[in-house]
């Protein structure tokens, strides 16, 4: 095993202090992606800084907000009687992550940061333009059946796999961060980055930046939702297409409604269009099917990935009439 | 899970052990001294290692000694020409990606794997293949028969019939992947004697391959091996990196562990090959088969020939006068496969329990009512009867308890919103087999009886039924029975494969309990004792602290007179969603045929296991090679598939339990294979007759329904 120095920490300020500090220093949260990748030989921190013990474990609501902290466990969120009862989409997504052994481990922070699980970049004796740039796509032309159908880059075609970030973005969360110089939000949905020509990329957090917690504003929307994850075993695979729906709903009529994907784009993929369609109109299955077809304007296959483009649409129809069925 | 329909469930004798943690595995054996070894691999597909640098790792922390084939410890087998081709550390060659290089030895298993990281090699590349599909349409491509051409009747009969198909089938490679990760502990010691605690289906193989590789007496060989974290038949040979372990303990003086990586099972330890089969059957307008044609292709290695029995199933399972089989393998630059549970037959059962439901579909008929329409008599290839054969009354069971009233002949019939529903059947065939093997049991003053025999269990409960076959021939309490395997100094058993075990060894302990008993008698009876006298009373009486005997045991002239087969008929109901082309296995029927149930609970489990392996053989399970590279793809848990609870419904097993009358002293048939074998089509049929489409390329996954 390579060395590396590991470091315990119990507030946010000295943690931040400690990462400016290294170059090669990374945050150690519930390690069930980190330790993975360092095990592969894909990344090699220097320091470890374990930030188990930083008081972030809060789920609380404050005004209009329900706030969570970076260190919340996926479990903890998932179960919580706000959430539950505030917004259930994120207790569901959560719930089709993972298993339960990961869940429990795994922290909000860790979930939104977690690296892409394409073959190629895993495995460093591949190309991968994301591992190492200017390699090439080694998925690209090879095994992407996983791979993304929106948002690609001639460098990257991975997806980000989070389920727990596809209902933020639906829900239109915020993400604080801080830094020594202080903190800052940031909508999710402009959290996560497409791969572009920086395919090294996934998100936009500083390097001198901790993520601290989210804020989610309470909707309408804890009725008629659901999270729809499609995967090739019924848990414990991560999705091929899934979606988050949820519609706030009077006499039939749509008034609010979110759609998200996953497993389609470098990024949470909200589906604006859709959203803007169904708005106001009534919540048939001919309207849901328009909304799907608008959501796949501009979608493209690789191949391996190409039944992407009927599975989507299918699973946003079959999302959305699961969340209509609710009540 | 339905409760059994046997009673007087016993539990496995070494349950407890395993469930508190007490059974010991291969790597948690803690030997003075032991140092760990960790394995460098080739990152090329083909070609030769034309520079190996090793003197960062050899300077690294903790490193004990980095073997390769430049300063290979002597093996006696691999100085002499000929022989295997995969010498490990006695060539140059690479012959596939992933292959073990080099070994490094280290006194922590941290150090060893670092210092691994920093062998680096240099290769000559040769250009390779290792896309099967691609090796099958290359006329350059070497090809050769797996098994000898069979023919009964006219060839290619089914092209002339009334009614036919002929259709192709895929399986990709399947990885066993049991939980247990393989490795082996290897303690050579001076005067060439060698202590080895080993991952094994078989300690009497594992010590006469070792003794051969290094010429030394099997004498000198202890092989430990009492439990196994599962198997499936990737355990049943010594790989080179067992015998890559053997020789950094001999070079180094020092026992070595390794215990391989999750991604090096894939590479190191076989798989179930590729195959690609065509069948033809051809049926008369009343349903009746007059032609059957299996046309097998398998996956081979370009190092060594591998064959399993494809095709097998083809030439008796149905009643049908023109058979003609064959059964090619195809080199590729990967790894050499091995038996995967119900190996070969499980490939073969996919493909032609497919095309069964296939031309009953064709001729509008129930597929169970065609399989039973075709249902022979006799074994129409060895011509013979069969031993015991209860297919009818199985088919019965079953359809009763999956409510196979319910289905309906025309697919896509059972539609709730997006749910289409569907039921499948197939059946499972297996040789029933039976070798030869001894125990010895050594009958005590105390009351108590032990049995011994260097026989395996790789998790079917071997003990456990071991122990009930002389609870029942001798009365005596199932706590005070003892049986012990896994070691190789016991008398000798046959590895634990081709679902063989209960019949093999189960008739020595038959033997050596009938003995027991004899003598008891014997005793009894000269000693003027009542002969149905106690045999604590009799040893006692005879001051005698114990009896001993051996029995060898194996099957004589029945074999010859009759055909003998184990049988399990699969049925399920499945759910498929047409839009997300999600398939649910709702409900699960086996019904195993094969003779006395010995030991329902462990009977049960086997059933249980492979009708778990079966939904990962039918739904989620492909190792994937991306071919440009020779590398695997999907080689670790989160990507490849191995059914989860959530996949797994309720699974309600049966046994016909009859005696078998010719097999063995006990009527008991193997069962380990069949509960798998057949179990991939009867998902394929179901998913038919759910949506009326026929997936012939297993795993059945979302985007297969969707196309
Ligand atoms: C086998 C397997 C299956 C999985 N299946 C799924 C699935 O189906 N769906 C799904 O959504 N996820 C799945 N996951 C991923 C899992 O959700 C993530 O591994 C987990 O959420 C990461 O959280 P962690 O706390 O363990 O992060 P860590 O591994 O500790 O950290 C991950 C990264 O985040 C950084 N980090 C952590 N906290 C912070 C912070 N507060 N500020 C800044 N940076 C931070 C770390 O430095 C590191 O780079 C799976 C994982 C595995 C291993
Ligand atoms: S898709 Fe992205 S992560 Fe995957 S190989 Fe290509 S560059 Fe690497």
């Amino acid at each position: 095993m390579i060395n590396f120095q590991y470091l315990r920490t119990t507030t946010a300020k000295s943690a931040i202090a400690l990462l400016v500090k290294d170059k090669n220093a990374k945050f150690l949260a519930g390690g069930t992606n980190l330790i993975d990748l360092m095990k592969r030989g894909v990344t090699a921190p220097e320091k470890l800084i374990d930030i188990n013990h930083v008081p972030l474990k809060e789920i609380k609501q404050v005004g209009n907000k329900i706030h969570i902290g970076a260190l919340a466990s996926n479990t903890a969120v998932a179960d919580h009687v706000l959430i539950k009862e505030k917004l259930p989409l994120l207790s569901w997504a959560l719930q089709a992550g993972a298993s339960a052994q990961l869940r429990n481990v795994a922290t909000v922070g860790g979930n939104m940061m977690q690296r892409t699980r394409c073959g190629y970049f895993y495995d460093i004796e591949m190309p991968c333009n994301k591992r190492q740039s200017g390699t090439g796509c080694g998925a690209m032309e090879g095994f992407n059946r996983m791979h993304a159908i929106f948002g690609t880059s001639e460098q990257c075609i991975a997806v980000h796999p989070s389920d727990m970030c596809i209902a933020l973005v639906a829900l239109d969360a915020e993400v604080v961060l801080a830094s020594t110089k202080g903190e800052r939000k940031m909508l999710f949905k402009d959290f996560h980055r497409l791969a572009g020509d920086t395919p090294h990329l996934d998100n936009n957090l500083k390097a001198d930046e901790m993520i601290i917690g989210l804020e989610i504003p309470i909707n309408n929307l804890a009725k008629n939702y659901h999270y729809l994850k499609v995967r090739d075993r019924a848990s414990y695979a991560f999705a091929l297409v899934s979606v988050a729906a949820a519609f706030e709903i009077a006499d039939n009529k749509i008034i609010d409604v979110r759609l998200a994907m996953g497993g389609v784009a470098h990024k949470p993929w909200r589906l604006t269009a859709s959203e803007l369609f169904l708005r106001g109109k009534e919540a048939s299955l001919n309207n849901f099917e328009q909304a799907a077809q608008l959501a796949m304007k501009d979608a493209k296959g690789f191949g391996g990935n190409d039944f992407k483009l009927k599975l989507a649409p299918n699973t946003i129809i079959e999302a959305l009439n699961l969340a209509k069925s609710k009540a | 899970m339905e409760k059994n329909m046997l009673k007087d469930e016993n539990d496995r004798v070494d349950g407890f052990l395993k469930v508190t943690g007490k059974a010991k595995y291969f790597a948690e054996y803690e030997l003075p001294g032991l140092t760990y070894g960790v394995l460098v691999t080739s990152t090329i597909t083909k070609g030769k290692i034309t520079s190996l640098d090793t003197k960062a790792a050899e300077k690294a922390p903790g490193v004990i000694a980095v073997i390769s084939h430049l300063n290979k410890p002597s093996a006696a087998a691999y100085e002499q020409e000929g022989g295997p081709q995969m010498k490990i550390f006695y060539t140059d060659k690479i012959f596939y990606n992933g292959q073990p290089i080099a070994i490094v030895v280290a006194n922590t298993f941290e150090r060893a794997t670092y210092a691994a990281s920093l062998v680096k090699a240099t290769y000559a590349k040769e250009t390779f293949n290792t896309d099967f599909e691609k090796a099958l349409k290359d006329p350059k491509a070497k090809k050769f028969q797996g098994q000898a051409d069979y023919k009964r009747g006219e060839e290619n009969a089914y092209k002339t019939a009334e009614v036919k198909l002929e259709e192709r089938y895929f399986l990709p490679i399947e990885t066993h992947n049991p939980m247990e990760l393989h490795g082996i502990i290897a303690d050579w010691r001076p005067n060439n004697q060698l202590t080895v605690y080993a991952k094994t289906q078989g300690v009497k193989a594992t010590q006469g391959t070792i003794a051969n590789v290094f010429k030394i007496p099997i004498e000198n060989i202890q092989v430990n091996s009492e439990f196994v974290g599962g198997g499936f038949g990737m355990a049943l040979r010594t790989w080179p990196l067992e015998i890559a372990t053997v020789m950094a303990s001999k070079h180094i003086g020092k026992p070595v562990k390794v215990v391989i990586t999750r991604m090096q099972m894939f590479t190191m330890v076989g798989n179930r090959p590729a195959a690609i089969q065509t069948i033809g059957l051809g049926a008369n307008k009343d349903g009746k088969l007059t032609g059957i044609t299996h046309r097998a292709y398998g996956e081979t290695s370009t190092y060594e020939n591998f064959t399993e029995g494809v095709v097998n199933m083809a030439k008796f399972m149905y009643q049908c006068d023109n058979v003609n089989t064959s059964y090619v393998i195809i080199p590729v630059d990967l790894g050499v496969p091995i038996w995967m549970r119900g190996p070969g037959e499980a490939t073969g059962a996919f493909a032609l329990e497919s095309a069964i439901d296939e031309m009953a579909h064709a001729l509008d008929m129930d597929p169970l009512e065609f399989r039973i329409k075709n249902d022979p008599e006799t074994d129409q290839q060895k011509n013979k009867p069969f031993s015991s054969k209860n297919i009818k009354e199985a088919y019965k069971i079953g359809a009763d308890k999956i409510g196979w009233r319910n289905r309906k002949n025309k697919p896509g019939s059972l539609v709730e919103g997006p749910w289409q529903t569907g039921y499948g059947v197939s059946v499972g065939v297996f040789n029933a087999n039976r070798g030869k093997a001894s125990v010895k049991g050594i009958l005590k003053a105390d009351g108590s009886l032990l049995l011994q025999s260097a026989t395996s269990d790789i998790g079917p409960g071997t003990g456990t039924g071991m122990t009930l076959i002389a609870n029942k021939l001798m009365n005596i309490p199932v706590n005070k029975i003892t049986f012990e395997l896994g070691d190789s100094s016991l008398p000798p058993a046959p590895s634990q494969g081709g679902s063989a075990t209960l019949s093999t060894v189960g008739s020595a302990v038959n033997d050596v309990c009938v003995a027991l008993k004899s003598t008891i008698a014997e005793l009894a009876a000269n000693s003027n004792m009542d002969a149905t006298a106690n045999f604590v009373d009799v040893l006692k009486k005879n001051n005698l602290p114990q009896i001993e005997i051996t029995k060898e045991s194996q099957s004589g002239k029945e074999k010859d007179s009759y055909s003998m087969y184990s049988f399990s008929i699969h049925f399920v109901q499945v759910k498929v969603n047409s839009l997300t082309g999600v398939v649910k296995i709702n409900k699960i029927v086996s019904v195993g045929d094969s003779g006395t149930i010995v030991s329902p609970k462990t009977a049960r489990s086997q059933m249980v296991g492979g009708a778990v392996g079966g939904i990962g053989m039918a739904l989620t399970e492909e190792s994937i090679i991306d071919h440009r590279y020779g590398r695997y793809i999907n080689n670790n848990f989160a990507d490849y598939h191995v059914p989860v609870n959530a996949d797994v419904p309720e699974i309600d097993v049966n046994f016909i339990n009859k005696p078998d009358p010719y097999i063995n002293p006990m009527g008991a048939k193997g069962m380990g294979e069949i509960a798998l074998i057949g179990f991939s089509a009867a998902v394929a049929n179901a998913v038919f007759n759910a949506t009326g489409k026929r997936i012939r390329t297993l795993p059945i996954t979302p985007d297969k329904i969707l196309a």
